[in-house]
Protein backbone atom coordinates (compact mmCIF):
# COMPACT_ATOMS: atom_id res chain seq x y z
CA UNK A 1 0.00 0.00 0.00
CA UNK A 2 1.38 3.37 -0.91
CA UNK A 3 1.89 6.10 1.40
CA UNK A 4 1.22 9.17 0.06
CA UNK A 5 4.04 12.17 0.88
CA UNK A 6 5.65 15.34 -0.06
CA UNK A 7 9.01 16.20 0.08
CA UNK A 8 10.76 19.41 -0.27
CA UNK A 9 14.43 19.88 -0.86
CA UNK A 10 15.43 22.96 0.96
CA UNK A 11 18.72 23.05 -1.36
CA UNK A 12 17.07 23.59 -4.48
CA UNK A 13 13.62 25.38 -3.81
CA UNK A 14 14.51 29.10 -4.99
CA UNK A 15 11.50 30.65 -3.52
CA UNK A 16 9.62 31.03 -7.52
CA UNK A 17 6.09 30.08 -5.99
CA UNK A 18 5.15 28.07 -9.27
CA UNK A 19 3.78 25.01 -6.80
CA UNK A 20 1.78 28.04 -5.10
CA UNK A 21 0.47 29.45 -8.76
CA UNK A 22 -0.03 26.10 -9.86
CA UNK A 23 -2.52 24.73 -6.69
CA UNK A 24 -4.29 27.60 -7.11
CA UNK A 25 -4.80 27.75 -11.05
CA UNK A 26 -5.54 23.60 -10.99
CA UNK A 27 -8.09 23.81 -7.86
CA UNK A 28 -9.49 27.33 -8.95
CA UNK A 29 -9.16 27.45 -4.64
CA UNK A 30 -11.13 30.51 -3.38
CA UNK A 31 -9.64 34.31 -2.52
CA UNK A 32 -8.10 34.14 0.87
CA UNK A 33 -7.25 30.23 0.96
CA UNK A 34 -3.24 29.30 -0.06
CA UNK A 35 -3.57 25.52 0.29
CA UNK A 36 0.37 25.74 -0.40
CA UNK A 37 2.46 28.26 0.68
CA UNK A 38 6.70 28.83 0.55
CA UNK A 39 8.34 29.54 4.09
CA UNK A 40 11.94 31.65 3.58
CA UNK A 41 14.18 31.46 6.75
CA UNK A 42 17.46 34.07 6.87
CA UNK A 43 15.80 35.36 3.53
CA UNK A 44 18.56 37.73 2.22
CA UNK A 45 21.09 36.60 3.50
CA UNK A 46 23.88 33.92 2.79
CA UNK A 47 22.47 30.62 3.87
CA UNK A 48 18.62 31.96 3.09
CA UNK A 49 16.83 28.60 3.00
CA UNK A 50 13.02 28.33 1.12
CA UNK A 51 10.51 25.46 2.00
CA UNK A 52 6.94 24.82 -0.08
CA UNK A 53 4.61 23.55 3.09
CA UNK A 54 1.15 22.19 2.66
CA UNK A 55 -0.64 19.84 4.55
CA UNK A 56 2.13 16.59 5.25
CA UNK A 57 -1.07 13.74 4.89
CA UNK A 58 0.65 13.18 8.56
CA UNK A 59 -0.02 9.11 9.19
CA UNK A 60 -1.41 9.87 12.37
CA UNK A 61 -3.39 13.20 11.38
CA UNK A 62 -4.21 15.56 14.66
CA UNK A 63 -7.10 16.82 12.59
CA UNK A 64 -8.60 13.74 12.35
CA UNK A 65 -8.53 13.06 16.24
CA UNK A 66 -10.43 16.35 16.75
CA UNK A 67 -12.89 16.94 14.26
CA UNK A 68 -15.82 16.72 16.60
CA UNK A 69 -18.12 16.38 13.58
CA UNK A 70 -15.43 13.09 12.23
CA UNK A 71 -15.42 14.13 8.80
CA UNK A 72 -11.53 13.58 8.51
CA UNK A 73 -10.67 10.86 7.11
CA UNK A 74 -7.25 8.76 5.37
CA UNK A 75 -7.53 7.16 2.17
CA UNK A 76 -5.93 3.48 1.67
CA UNK A 77 -3.41 5.28 -0.33
CA UNK A 78 -2.23 7.41 3.15
CA UNK A 79 -3.99 11.27 1.88
CA UNK A 80 -5.60 12.80 4.38
CA UNK A 81 -8.91 14.63 3.26
CA UNK A 82 -12.73 16.21 4.57
CA UNK A 83 -15.96 15.88 4.16
CA UNK A 84 -17.16 19.45 3.61
CA UNK A 85 -20.89 18.76 3.38
CA UNK A 86 -20.21 17.82 7.42
CA UNK A 87 -17.61 20.56 8.27
CA UNK A 88 -19.13 23.19 10.86
CA UNK A 89 -15.97 25.19 10.37
CA UNK A 90 -15.23 25.36 14.26
CA UNK A 91 -11.33 25.41 13.38
CA UNK A 92 -10.06 22.97 15.72
CA UNK A 93 -8.27 21.21 12.76
CA UNK A 94 -6.69 24.40 12.71
CA UNK A 95 -5.35 24.67 15.69
CA UNK A 96 -3.98 20.94 16.04
CA UNK A 97 -2.39 21.26 12.84
CA UNK A 98 1.32 21.78 13.55
CA UNK A 99 1.54 23.09 9.74
CA UNK A 100 -1.14 25.53 9.06
CA UNK A 101 -2.46 23.65 6.59
CA UNK A 102 -6.33 23.59 7.25
CA UNK A 103 -7.60 27.15 5.86
CA UNK A 104 -11.49 28.76 6.68
CA UNK A 105 -13.06 31.02 3.50
CA UNK A 106 -15.27 34.05 4.77
CA UNK A 107 -18.20 32.87 4.30
CA UNK A 108 -21.56 31.97 6.14
CA UNK A 109 -21.58 29.00 8.88
CA UNK A 110 -22.23 27.63 11.73
CA UNK A 111 -18.93 29.63 13.84
CA UNK A 112 -19.58 33.09 12.54
CA UNK A 113 -17.85 34.42 9.42
CA UNK A 114 -15.87 30.97 9.04
CA UNK A 115 -16.59 28.97 6.28
CA UNK A 116 -15.94 25.66 5.40
CA UNK A 117 -12.22 24.55 5.91
CA UNK A 118 -10.22 24.21 2.96
CA UNK A 119 -6.93 22.11 2.59
CA UNK A 120 -4.68 20.53 0.19
CA UNK A 121 -5.96 17.29 -0.82
CA UNK A 122 -3.32 15.77 -2.62
CA UNK A 123 -5.13 16.60 -6.11
CA UNK A 124 -7.00 14.13 -4.85
CA UNK A 125 -10.51 15.14 -4.95
CA UNK A 126 -12.88 14.11 -2.36
CA UNK A 127 -16.34 12.19 -1.01
CA UNK A 128 -17.51 12.48 -4.26
CA UNK A 129 -17.94 10.91 -7.86
CA UNK A 130 -14.14 10.89 -8.68
CA UNK A 131 -13.87 13.41 -11.99
CA UNK A 132 -17.00 14.64 -10.76
CA UNK A 133 -18.21 18.55 -10.91
CA UNK A 134 -19.32 18.61 -7.48
CA UNK A 135 -16.00 17.10 -6.33
CA UNK A 136 -13.95 19.59 -8.52
CA UNK A 137 -16.17 22.72 -6.95
CA UNK A 138 -15.84 21.85 -3.47
CA UNK A 139 -12.27 20.22 -3.12
CA UNK A 140 -10.43 20.82 -7.00
CA UNK A 141 -9.39 18.68 -9.54
CA UNK A 142 -8.60 14.90 -8.98
CA UNK A 143 -5.84 14.36 -10.84
CA UNK A 144 -4.67 10.94 -9.03
CA UNK A 145 -7.63 9.38 -10.45
CA UNK A 146 -5.92 10.70 -13.75
CA UNK A 147 -2.81 8.39 -12.67
CA UNK A 148 -1.21 12.36 -12.16
CA UNK A 149 0.59 13.80 -9.26
CA UNK A 150 -0.11 16.85 -7.32
CA UNK A 151 0.50 19.62 -9.44
CA UNK A 152 2.39 21.78 -7.42
CA UNK A 153 5.37 19.06 -7.84
CA UNK A 154 4.73 18.15 -10.89
CA UNK A 155 4.99 21.80 -11.96
CA UNK A 156 7.58 22.75 -9.55
CA UNK A 157 10.86 23.93 -12.15
CA UNK A 158 13.93 22.68 -9.70
CA UNK A 159 12.10 19.48 -8.46
CA UNK A 160 12.56 20.57 -5.12
CA UNK A 161 9.26 18.98 -4.27
CA UNK A 162 7.99 15.54 -4.87
CA UNK A 163 5.38 14.42 -4.82
CA UNK A 164 4.42 10.55 -4.27
CA UNK A 165 4.90 7.21 -2.63
CA UNK A 166 7.20 7.52 0.73
CA UNK A 167 9.31 4.84 -0.39
CA UNK A 168 10.10 5.73 -4.30
CA UNK A 169 10.56 9.76 -2.65
CA UNK A 170 13.40 8.21 0.05
CA UNK A 171 14.77 6.45 -3.31
CA UNK A 172 15.29 9.77 -5.28
CA UNK A 173 16.05 11.67 -2.55
CA UNK A 174 19.40 9.17 -1.55
CA UNK A 175 19.80 9.49 -4.75
CA UNK A 176 20.26 13.44 -5.00
CA UNK A 177 22.06 13.44 -2.11
CA UNK A 178 24.89 11.30 -2.95
CA UNK A 179 25.74 12.86 -6.13
CA UNK A 180 25.53 16.40 -5.41
CA UNK A 181 27.32 16.68 -2.69
CA UNK A 182 27.98 19.40 -0.46
CA UNK A 183 29.15 22.48 0.32
CA UNK A 184 31.44 23.75 -2.34
CA UNK A 185 31.67 20.49 -3.93
CA UNK A 186 27.94 21.03 -5.07
CA UNK A 187 27.62 22.23 -8.57
CA UNK A 188 27.12 26.09 -8.78
CA UNK A 189 28.35 26.79 -5.29
CA UNK A 190 31.05 28.90 -6.31
CA UNK A 191 28.64 31.03 -8.60
CA UNK A 192 26.12 31.16 -5.91
CA UNK A 193 27.96 32.07 -2.70
CA UNK A 194 31.63 33.07 -4.11
CA UNK A 195 34.96 31.44 -2.22
CA UNK A 196 34.50 32.64 1.69
CA UNK A 197 36.40 32.09 4.13
CA UNK A 198 34.97 29.12 4.85
CA UNK A 199 33.21 28.12 1.31
CA UNK A 200 33.33 24.80 1.84
CA UNK A 201 32.01 24.51 5.57
CA UNK A 202 28.18 25.63 7.07
CA UNK A 203 27.65 27.62 4.02
CA UNK A 204 27.69 30.83 6.01
CA UNK A 205 30.61 32.01 3.22
CA UNK A 206 30.90 35.22 2.06
CA UNK A 207 29.43 36.65 -1.01
CA UNK A 208 31.31 37.22 -3.93
CA UNK A 209 30.53 38.75 -7.45
CA UNK A 210 28.43 36.37 -9.77
CA UNK A 211 30.69 34.96 -12.79
CA UNK A 212 34.10 34.41 -10.97
CA UNK A 213 33.87 30.68 -12.61
CA UNK A 214 34.30 27.07 -10.65
CA UNK A 215 37.72 25.97 -10.21
CA UNK A 216 36.56 22.78 -10.37
CA UNK B 1 -56.74 4.38 50.67
CA UNK B 2 -55.01 2.43 53.33
CA UNK B 3 -51.27 3.21 54.40
CA UNK B 4 -50.34 0.28 52.19
CA UNK B 5 -51.46 1.65 49.14
CA UNK B 6 -50.24 5.40 49.86
CA UNK B 7 -46.49 3.72 50.58
CA UNK B 8 -47.10 2.40 46.60
CA UNK B 9 -48.35 5.78 45.54
CA UNK B 10 -45.25 7.74 46.93
CA UNK B 11 -42.61 5.49 46.10
CA UNK B 12 -43.69 5.67 42.65
CA UNK B 13 -43.96 9.35 42.68
CA UNK B 14 -40.11 9.30 44.40
CA UNK B 15 -39.40 6.64 42.02
CA UNK B 16 -40.39 8.73 38.60
CA UNK B 17 -38.71 11.81 40.41
CA UNK B 18 -35.16 10.19 40.62
CA UNK B 19 -35.51 8.74 36.91
CA UNK B 20 -35.51 12.45 35.72
CA UNK B 21 -32.27 13.00 37.25
CA UNK B 22 -30.25 10.20 34.91
CA UNK B 23 -28.01 12.07 32.97
CA UNK B 24 -27.00 10.71 29.12
CA UNK B 25 -23.62 11.82 27.55
CA UNK B 26 -23.94 14.76 25.32
CA UNK B 27 -20.00 15.06 23.88
CA UNK B 28 -19.69 12.75 20.43
CA UNK B 29 -17.25 10.23 21.53
CA UNK B 30 -14.17 10.07 19.44
CA UNK B 31 -13.42 6.70 17.69
CA UNK B 32 -10.08 5.54 16.12
CA UNK B 33 -10.55 5.06 12.47
CA UNK B 34 -14.92 6.08 13.03
CA UNK B 35 -15.54 8.26 9.87
CA UNK B 36 -18.93 9.55 9.56
CA UNK B 37 -19.16 11.43 6.11
CA UNK B 38 -20.00 10.18 2.90
CA UNK B 39 -17.59 7.02 1.71
CA UNK B 40 -15.16 8.02 -1.04
CA UNK B 41 -14.62 5.95 -4.56
CA UNK B 42 -10.76 4.90 -4.73
CA UNK B 43 -8.26 6.57 -7.43
CA UNK B 44 -8.91 3.65 -9.36
CA UNK B 45 -12.38 3.37 -9.35
CA UNK B 46 -13.02 6.68 -11.70
CA UNK B 47 -13.66 6.36 -15.53
CA UNK B 48 -9.54 5.88 -16.56
CA UNK B 49 -8.67 3.17 -14.51
CA UNK B 50 -12.29 1.23 -14.55
CA UNK B 51 -11.06 -0.40 -11.26
CA UNK B 52 -8.00 -1.84 -12.42
CA UNK B 53 -5.88 -1.30 -9.19
CA UNK B 54 -2.78 -2.63 -10.49
CA UNK B 55 -2.42 -0.49 -13.62
CA UNK B 56 -3.44 2.53 -11.51
CA UNK B 57 -0.38 1.72 -9.49
CA UNK B 58 2.03 1.02 -11.96
CA UNK B 59 1.17 4.31 -13.63
CA UNK B 60 1.75 6.04 -10.50
CA UNK B 61 4.95 4.47 -9.83
CA UNK B 62 6.73 5.55 -13.55
CA UNK B 63 4.79 9.44 -12.56
CA UNK B 64 6.53 9.07 -9.50
CA UNK B 65 10.17 7.54 -10.56
CA UNK B 66 9.91 10.38 -13.32
CA UNK B 67 10.44 12.62 -10.91
CA UNK B 68 14.44 11.95 -10.34
CA UNK B 69 16.07 13.80 -12.88
CA UNK B 70 19.19 12.04 -13.20
CA UNK B 71 17.58 9.21 -13.95
CA UNK B 72 15.62 10.47 -16.74
CA UNK B 73 19.11 12.38 -18.56
CA UNK B 74 21.10 9.02 -18.36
Amino acid sequence: MARMKFLCDAERCIECNGCVTACKNENEVPWGVNRRRVVTINDGVPGERSMSVACMHCSDAPCIAVCPTNVIYQTEEGVVLHDKDGCIGCGYCFYACPFGAPQFPNGPAAFGARGKMDKCTFCAGGPEENGSQAEFEKYGRNRLAEGKLPACAEMCSTKALLAGDAAELSNIFRDRVLRRGKGSEAWGWMTAYGAGDDAGGSGQGGVGPVGQGEKK
Amino acid sequence: MTTRSKVIALAAVFGLGLAACSEQPQVVRYEQGKYEGKTDARPWEGPVYNGDKAAWEQAMRARVRGQNEYARVE
